[in-house]
């Protein structure tokens, strides 16, 4: 990644852009569809990113990155890895056909979600990814009723053999994660959580705070499944073993998009909350 | 040595592709086009050809598949109809935006609502402005030698292109096609060179935001904006007619078959009456002019071969002075006329032609239509014409247009006086050269 870019300050997705890039190294293709990604590659004919890229359309992620390698492959170009990566509406919601396709067809690629919780290109209206009690422009008054999708087990459900959750708060955890992604061959899932400040509605100095806080409140949990080998990773980890997580007020209270959400809702996400702490600890063990 | 085997359409294309040297294929199963997949799985997976075969779970990500593999730079095939090429709308446009030489064949089909798995050409047609060449085929013949000229064609220009043929009645309908021999293939056909670079030695940032305007590089020159991009593709386009036209000669001269390049005329040459249509609605035309030659009307049929880039100079050419132009189209432009008739009265402007055009749609959703009633309606229009209708309403043939409600009782099926008028027009002789003909969907119908 070039210094400049056109993403907003304080952006969580160019940390982890920069984190997951410098471990991918060279001889990498990416492939991205509609996004703040777009956006942060910069305008025809200046780009912010060195590393080959092709954009494609927004439903078609994953499929794209199939056709790299399949090409590739017909020109024995097999040293090359491929990466997708597409936000939270370009994996949950409209990719999800072409990611589960490609995840099936067991593609040589590494799929990469930066999860920013809405379709923030498109100035922040509700995705799957929207957590329950979130403000966004399409959920403008009443919140999002829904609690998020958990995208992670579906991906899990694919039997793939690398799946991670990182943040771009935890940028080593996050690096460790693409270094050994990038060491395995199949279909690999590796989703980020990527805090926004306009969208999520915080000072952007916050970046670093805000992701630190959702893993610390286990919003977040940094793990990783290894052939279906679950291990807590970095600071959930600890969090893990001394059982001292915070209440997740801690977390949402820091945020303008939550202003609106109902003590009903709180008491729901935070059940959620520990439900799957619960069932990660359970699978850990 | 010829090599002439009995195959139906979608054999036909399979073994195309075969001797194309396909690197990549990717599809999907859709009525009347699956039976041209599995053909190439069988080669691929009988090792007859080298090739990544992508067997995806939709359209969309089909044609994903190619976009990408045909700008790392391999040689790419899909095939699709209908439903399925409707689908891959969004992505028609990003391939030819992209500028890639994608080859794909579109087994005609009407589309729903509600399901239709026969022939029209709505769906190939509905696409015309997605920036793809469209060649449409009128028999198995023109299917395999249409596809090889296709690959050399989009490799010249850097434009995708459809190969468009018509589902059952040449998909599924056996038909002797003489089959290339292999090496001549691959002297006609030189490998693939991709114009645009992925790859890790020079990292570049392909189809990314662009301005309306024009922006400098970091080295100050001046690069295209959006609407600079969008002349050279329409300039590519326009220029392909030379190159369809080159690739046809070239390939006339080595495998000895000329099915035309933009456009194929049959008896048009003193003819007063032209009969004009695509696919094999205009090989139909032929034994429609052939009668009503017998009945002494000086007919011959224009074959549009390519409808885009639109064949507008050869049409002007070709259609000259004619007494009358009928239009035979599967397809409709709601709310107008056919497609294919407003493109050809748009070429004729200028020219002083003051020929009356009759517009006739035919056979959508697989509706029969038989040499004979292609004839009938012209007698018919020939009669209006004499009577002094000049501009005819569009007809739709063999279709039963009474509306409820209305008072009229339209053309077509239901109007007592055309029956009568053919019953009179007709000799015995030109009946029994009817009997004869007649196609069909050939094998099981499948489900949608
Ligand atoms: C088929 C299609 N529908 C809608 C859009 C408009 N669109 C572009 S980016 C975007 C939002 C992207 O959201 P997400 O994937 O979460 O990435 P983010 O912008 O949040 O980084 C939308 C809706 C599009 N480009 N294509
Ligand atoms: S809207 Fe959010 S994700 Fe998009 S560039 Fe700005 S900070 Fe980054
Ligand atoms: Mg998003």
């Amino acid at each position: 990644m070039l210094p400049g870019n056109r993403s907003c300050q304080g952006c969580g997705l160019s940390l982890a852009y920069r984190y997951l890039l410098k471990a991918l190294r060279g001889n990498t293709i990416l492939t991205i569809p509609a996004s703040c990604l777009t956006v942060l590659h910069g305008l025809y004919p200046t780009t912010s990113v060195a590393i080959p890229c092709l954009n494609c359309t927004f439903p078609s992620t994953a499929a794209s990155a199939s056709g790299l390698v399949a090409g590739l492959n017909a020109l024995n170009r097999t040293d090359i890895t491929v990466v997708a990566v597409a936000g939270d509406g370009g994996t949950y919601d409209i990719g999800i056909q072409a990611l589960s396709g490609a995840a099936e067809r067991e593609t040589d690629f590494i799929f990469v979600c930066y999860d920013n919780e809405a379709y923030m290109n498109t100035g922040t209206q509700r995705s799957s990814a929207t957590p329950m009690g979130a403000l966004t422009t399409t959920t403008p008054i009443l919140t999002k009723q829904q609690k998020k999708k958990d995208m992670l087990k579906i991906m899990d459900a694919h039997d793939l053999p690398y799946l991670a959750s990182a943040s771009s708060a935890f940028p080593l955890d996050l690096y460790n994660k693409f270094v050994r992604a990038k060491r395995i061959k199949g279909t690999r899932y590796i989703q980020i959580s990527a805090p926004c400040p306009p969208g999520w509605i915080y000072p952007p100095k916050d970046t670093v705070k805000i992701g630190r806080l959702s893993v610390e409140t286990g919003i977040v949990v940094l793990f990783e499944i290894e052939d279906g080998k679950f291990r807590f990773t970095g600071r959930s980890k600890t969090l893990a073993e001394k059982g001292s997580r915070l209440p997740i007020i801690n977390y949402l209270e820091r945020q303008g998009r939550f202003r609106k959400m109902s003590i009903e809702q709180l008491t729901q996400l935070q059940k959620w909350v520990d439900l799957r702490w619960n069932e990660y600890l359970r699978r850990a063990a | 040595m010829s090599n002439v085997q009995i195959m139906t359409g979608n054999q036909a294309a399979a073994i195309g592709v075969k001797l194309s040297n396909v690197q990549v294929i990717s599809a999907y199963p859709i009525t009347p086009q699956t039976s041209l997949t599995e053909a190439i799985s069988q080669f691929v997976e009988g090792g007859e050809l080298k090739a990544e075969y992508i067997r995806v779970e939709s359209e969309h990500s089909v044609l994903a598949v190619c976009i990408s593999a045909s700008a790392v730079g391999a040689r790419v095939f899909t095939s699709t109809s209908s439903h399925g090429l409707l689908y891959m709308h969004e992505q028609l446009h990003w391939a030819a935006g992209s500028r890639l030489p994608i080859v794909m064949c579109c087994v005609n089909r009407g589309v729903g609502a509600p399901w239709s798995i026969f022939n029209d050409q709505q769906d190939s047609v509905a696409q015309r402005d997605t920036g793809w060449i469209q060649i449409y085929c009128r028999n198995n013949q023109e299917i395999i030698d249409t596809l090889i000229q296709a690959y050399r064609i989009a490799e010249a220009v850097y434009v995708p292109v459809m190969v468009c043929y018509d589902g059952f009645v040449l998909s599924h309908t056996m038909m002797p096609v003489e089959v290339p021999d292999a090496d001549l293939v691959k002297d006609f056909l030189p490998p693939y060179k991709p114009h645009m670079i992925l790859s890790p030695e020079d990292p570049r940032n392909i189809n990314p935001v662009i301005f309306p305007w024009r922006r400098q590089d970091p080295e100050g020159v001046l690069r295209d904006g959006y609407m600079e991009l969008r002349y050279k593709l329409q300039k590519a386009t326009e220029g392909a007619r030379d190159i369809i036209v080159a690739t046809n000669r070239a390939y006339t001269e080595v495998f000895g078959r000329d099915h035309g390049g933009m456009l194929w005329t049959y008896r048009a040459d003193d003819a007063e009456v032209i009969l004009t249509a695509m696919g094999s609605l205009a090989s139909e035309a032929t034994v429609a002019a052939d009668m009503l030659r017998e009945r002494e009307i000086k007919a011959g049929v224009v074959g549009i071969r390519v409808f885009r880039p639109f064949p507008k100079e050869e049409v002007r050419e070709v259609f000259g002075n004619r007494c009358a132009i009928f239009v035979f189209e599967k397809d409709i432009s709601y709310g107008y006329e056919g497609a294919l008739c407003s493109d050809l009265k748009a070429a004729f402007y200028g020219t002083g032609s003051r020929a009356p055009i009759h517009n006739y749609i035919v056979g959508l959703g697989g509706r029969d239509v038989k040499a004979r009633e292609l004839a009938e309606a012209t007698l018919s229009s020939l009669e209006a014409i004499a009577s002094g209708t000049t501009e005819p309403e569009t007809t739709w043939l063999n279709c039963d247009t009474y509306l409820p409600g209305s008072e009229v009782r339209g053309q077509g099926l239901g109007d007592r006086r055309q029956e009568e008028k053919c019953r009179i027009n007709y000799s015995r002789s030109i009946k029994k050269n009817i009997c004869c003909r007649g196609t069909g969907p050939a094998r099981g119908v499948a489900s949608p």
